[in-house]
């Protein structure tokens, strides 16, 4: 008999959880940051409820920072898909000219996890769908793949329900909420091959070309609008870079590339001598720093 | 294409789980630069004094590298040139037993950790146990930390006998004994130079190898439906993931448990039409004709399920409350959510010597054989025969805690000889004959507090009205129908399962029916709900603090208690479980009787 490859048991895993929470939970909502695994998550929820379009809506929590080219290819992605797509944004944070040079984790605190959180409260989401992998970090590594939240949504790791098989356990009190990663188990390189198999569109800035780009701290930060402000001793340069995960433009750290093709990326990432978070500049902080995070609420 | 291998590391605590796995990703060559410099970086805060250490690859919750222990499942994920692997790092600590068995349960192969100088321990007995009753047929027992005891062969030799006496139980596929050391390098993926009387593979080149595939001895097709999919009036499809076997178009499949039968219409992997499904794959199947299938349902061909309502299982306890005969749940098992009782526990398993020990209650980390009854005739199958539809989880029905997870062993057929029977008279009628709507007012609160006193009073009030009514009192239904009940917590689940019955019974012949009994736990009061129905329950809270009713104490009985002469007693050493949302709530100490009777009359809307 047949069997199935790593890639195909993978996808079925996927669409196994996407269908479970379909039928189990109250009122479910997908997470959409743009990036290649939301590009993924998309593709499976498409093919998991074919015929149908996915029964629940996506969320895409807008901290008015990221790339203009993310944006653009989120509403032509949505329009195309027929989805419905919901954007979010902290308006507070916004009259208060919270931005990501001046706040810097403040920033992250109040335009991404305190606006995921007003956007969940705001709609009664009661589970989200995420693209976390648990070969991204280290407390991630130790996610369950079905992970609770409570009124407050936090998580506390200390605690976490028995998984077992692949019997979820989707059952909540009122006011608390699930969060779902049904790519769990998928690597970045399986991530890449899939896009490759599946023939999956993705933002054209993880593919390299010349770009306006700073480097600051050890990193090479696109200059994607006149909002950027320069550092003293700092001069844009052009530059054929490319970015191996997406985010707010001013926080994502490029790389010189001259990878173009996705043959050409999924080669370079195999030979990569660094993993992909290190381009996420508030990674860089202290151990733990990402428990600390997610404990607060952050996805 | 390559295979992939889901392994998990196991053992007692502090045999070396964590540093074997991030000792071979080191030699291996699988680390990225950062997280090597990280690696490197952490060690020299570490306990090794500036070794590398390389447990702090995986215990990555910031609580576990406080205490050096590891404390819940880590996965990682590597390649070699011949093969995937997804390694979880599992726990050895007892206390958290629950988190080893998450990984247990996803893995094709265990690697069972001993400490060379320790030998087979109870947490040895205890994982190799829990792994072979996850379903894990693939072993390879990891004999560490081979340096302390001066690479010995003799000592080697000694654990080995060890090991195969211990496995002897178990009907494994395969097993591999291979001495290590996880700090120093030996045998992980190079052969040791000091071992050299070891000359069979390193672990790494064993678990590149190892065929863990399982053929099936069925070949017949199963698929427990997920959901239903109807776009629109043309089209209604069933979706799901293959279980076993595979299907075509044109096939003859059976629906179980109803039976009905249909042909194979279209079929789906994810969005592209296929002529034949396989297991594994996520499908979407259309039939021939409309018959009832729904989420919970199995399609099935050529293979026979049990069906029944009644399940004799093997299951390991993981909550922190314990488990008595007569609590309800919920199973979850396939797809199929349902009310569970567990009837009754068998035995518990001694995880040192395998022995069959006779217990009334079974706690965290324990295995026991029970017996279980769903509310419905459900499709499953027994877990060595196939492990989706033959294991299942039990789920608390407060707290929503993953109580438990379990396996079937077999179906209990006696629930076939019996079968309900209709009756010419319907309850309907009977409500109607009697003009009012029949209801059970359940009293719940403290001795003391009230119960009997206003549920006399608005029995009395009721029968005024005209209404047709019945009283059933703690004490007086003990001192009859209950009389072989005792007050422990499983004496407690039954005297108030036997309560609701009556209940629904009286109800059913169309009466009014107020209860007083304690019924200290939300759990019983739950399943009074159900049993009785959600539309005809009526819970009332009657309140009254501890103090004010131990004041009273019309009966003594907090007096006795105080000075204990009577053991678990509500309120003093047997705890009252407040009722979070009950329909209704009196306050007896602010008011009178006959107006707490005016409250509830006016909430039921039976005012004239």
């Amino acid at each position: 008999m047949k069997t199935l490859s790593h890639l195909d048991e993978l996808e079925a895993e996927a669409i196994y959880i996407m269908r479970e929470v379909a039928a189990e939970c109250e009122k479910p909502v997908m997470l959409y940051s743009i990036g290649k695994d939301s590009s993924v998550m998309l593709h499976l929820a498409m093919k998991a409820f074919y015929p149908e379009k996915p029964p629940f809506p996506f969320l895409h929590v807008d901290t008015t920072w990221k790339f203009s080219d993310m944006i653009a290819f989120r509403d032509r992605v949505a329009k195309e898909k027929g989805i419905t797509m919901l954007a979010y944004t902290n308006e507070e944070g916004v009259a208060q000219g919270i931005n990501p040079f001046d706040h810097g984790s403040a920033y992250t605190d109040i335009m991404k996890t305190q606006a995921l959180k007003q956007a969940l409260a705001k709609y009664g989401f009661t589970a989200a769908f995420g693209g976390g992998r648990r070969d991204e970090e280290k407390s991630r590594a130790k996610e369950r793949i079905f992970s609770f939240r409570n009124e407050a949504q936090a998580w506390d790791p200390k605690n976490q329900r028995p998984e077992m098989w692949s019997l979820y356990n989707t059952k909540i009190k009122k006011g608390e909420s699930i969060r779902v990663f049904p790519i769990s188990n998928w690597t970045e390189k399986d991530i890449w091959q899939y896009i490759k198999r599946e023939n999956i569109e993705i933002v054209p800035l993880y593919f390299a070309a010349e770009r306006p780009v700073v480097e600051r701290d050890g990193n090479i930060i696109m200059v994607d609008d006149d909002r950027m402000k320069l550092l003293p001793g700092e001069e844009v340069q052009m530059k054929k870079v490319r970015f191996r995960t997406l985010g707010c433009y001013p926080l994502t750290g490029g790389m010189e590339s001259d990878a173009e093709t996705l043959d050409e990326i999924i080669e370079e990432t195999l030979s990569a001598v660094s993993s992909e978070r290190t381009s996420r500049v508030i990674d860089h902080e202290a151990a733990g720093s990402m428990e600390r995070r997610k404990r607060e609420g952050y996805f | 294409m390559q295979s992939l291998l889901k392994f998990i590391t196991c053992g007692s605590v502090d045999d070396g789980k964590s540093t074997l796995i991030g000792h071979m990703l080191y030699d291996a060559k699988l680390l990225f630069a950062d997280q090597e410099r990280a690696l490197e970086l952490d060690s020299k805060v570490g306990s090794r004094n500036g070794e590398v250490d390389y447990s702090l690859l995986l215990d990555g919750l910031m609580a576990e590298r406080e205490q050096g222990i590891t404390i819940d499942v880590a996965y990682r994920y590597f390649s070699t040139e011949n093969r995937s692997f997804i390694v979880a790092d599992t726990p050895g600590h007892e206390e958290y037993t629950r988190n080893m068995a998450v990984g247990a349960s996803y893995a094709d192969l265990a690697v069972v950790l001993i400490d060379a100088s320790q030998g087979v321990l109870v947490q040895t007995k205890r994982h190799t146990r829990i792994c072979a009753l996850m379903g894990i047929k693939h072993f390879v027992f990891a004999v560490n930390k081979m340096d302390l005891v001066g690479y010995d062969q003799e000592k080697f030799k000694a654990i080995k006998k060890d090991i195969r006496m211990m496995t002897a139980e178990y009907e494994l596929e395969s097993m591999h004994i291979i001495p290590v050391s996880a700090t120093e390098g030996d045998n992980i993926t190079m052969k040791s130079d000091n071992m050299t009387w070891y000359k069979d593979d390193t672990l790494l080149g064993y678990l590149e190898k190892i065929d863990v595939h399982h053929v099936e001895d069925e070949d017949g097709f199963l698929l427990p439906v997920q959901r239903v999919v109807r776009p629109d009036h043309t089209f209604r499809g069933f979706q799901g993931q293959v279980r076993a076997g595979s299907l075509k178009i044109g096939d003859a499949i059976t629906v179980l448990p109803s039976k009905e039968t249909a042909n194979v219409k279209s079929l789906l992997v994810g969005d592209v039409k296929v002529d034949e499904i396989v297991n594994g794959q996520p499908v979407t199947i259309e039939l021939d004709k409309e018959i009832d299938v729904s989420r919970g349902c199995v399609i099935c061909k050529d293979r026979k399920l049990e069906v029944s309502n009644l399940l004799s299982t093997r299951l390991l306890w993981m909550d922190d409350s314990h488990l008595v005969a007569g609590k309800n749940y919920f199973l979850k098992l396939g797809t199929k959510m349902i009310p569970a009782t567990v009837m009754n526990i068998k035995y518990k398993l001694d995880v040192n010597e395998g022995t069959h020990i006779p217990v009334d209650r079974i706690y965290k980390n324990e295995i026991a054989k029970c017996e279980i009854a769903v509310s419905d005739k459900i499709a499953f199958d027994c877990f060595d025969d196939n492990e989706n539809l033959g294991s299942f989880i039990l789920i608390d029905r407060v707290t929503n805690m993953t109580s438990a997870c379990g396996i079937v062993l077999h179906s209990l057929r006696r629930s076939d000889n019996l079968t309900w029977q209709e009756l010419d008279i319907t309850r309907q009628f009977r409500a109607e004959q009697k003009g009012q709507q029949p209801k059970t007012l359940w009293f719940t609160g403290l001795s003391g507090a009230g119960k009997s006193t206003l549920a006399n009073a608005l029995e009395q009030r009721l029968v005024s009205m005209g209404k047709h009514t019945m009283l059933l009192d703690g004490d007086n239904i003990r001192m009859g129908l209950n009389r072989n009940l005792g007050f422990k917590e499983q004496d407690r689940i039954e005297n108030i399962r036997r309560v609701a019955e009556v209940a629904k019974l009286m109800n059913d012949a169309g009466l009014i029916v107020l209860t007083s009994f304690i019924s200290p736990y939300a759990n019983d009061r739950q399943r009074a709900r159900e049993i009785i129905g959600t539309e005809d329950f009526v819970e009332i809270y009657v309140a009254a603090s501890l103090e004010e009713c131990e004041k009273r104490d019309v009966k003594g009985l907090y007096q006795r208690a105080r000075k204990g002469e009577i053991p678990n007693f509500t309120g003093i050493t047997s705890p009252y479980e407040v009722p979070e949302h009950p329909d209704i709530t009196i306050n007896t100490a602010d008011k009178a009787v006959e107006d707490c009777v005016d409250d509830i009359i006016k909430i039921l809307g039976l005012e004239a």
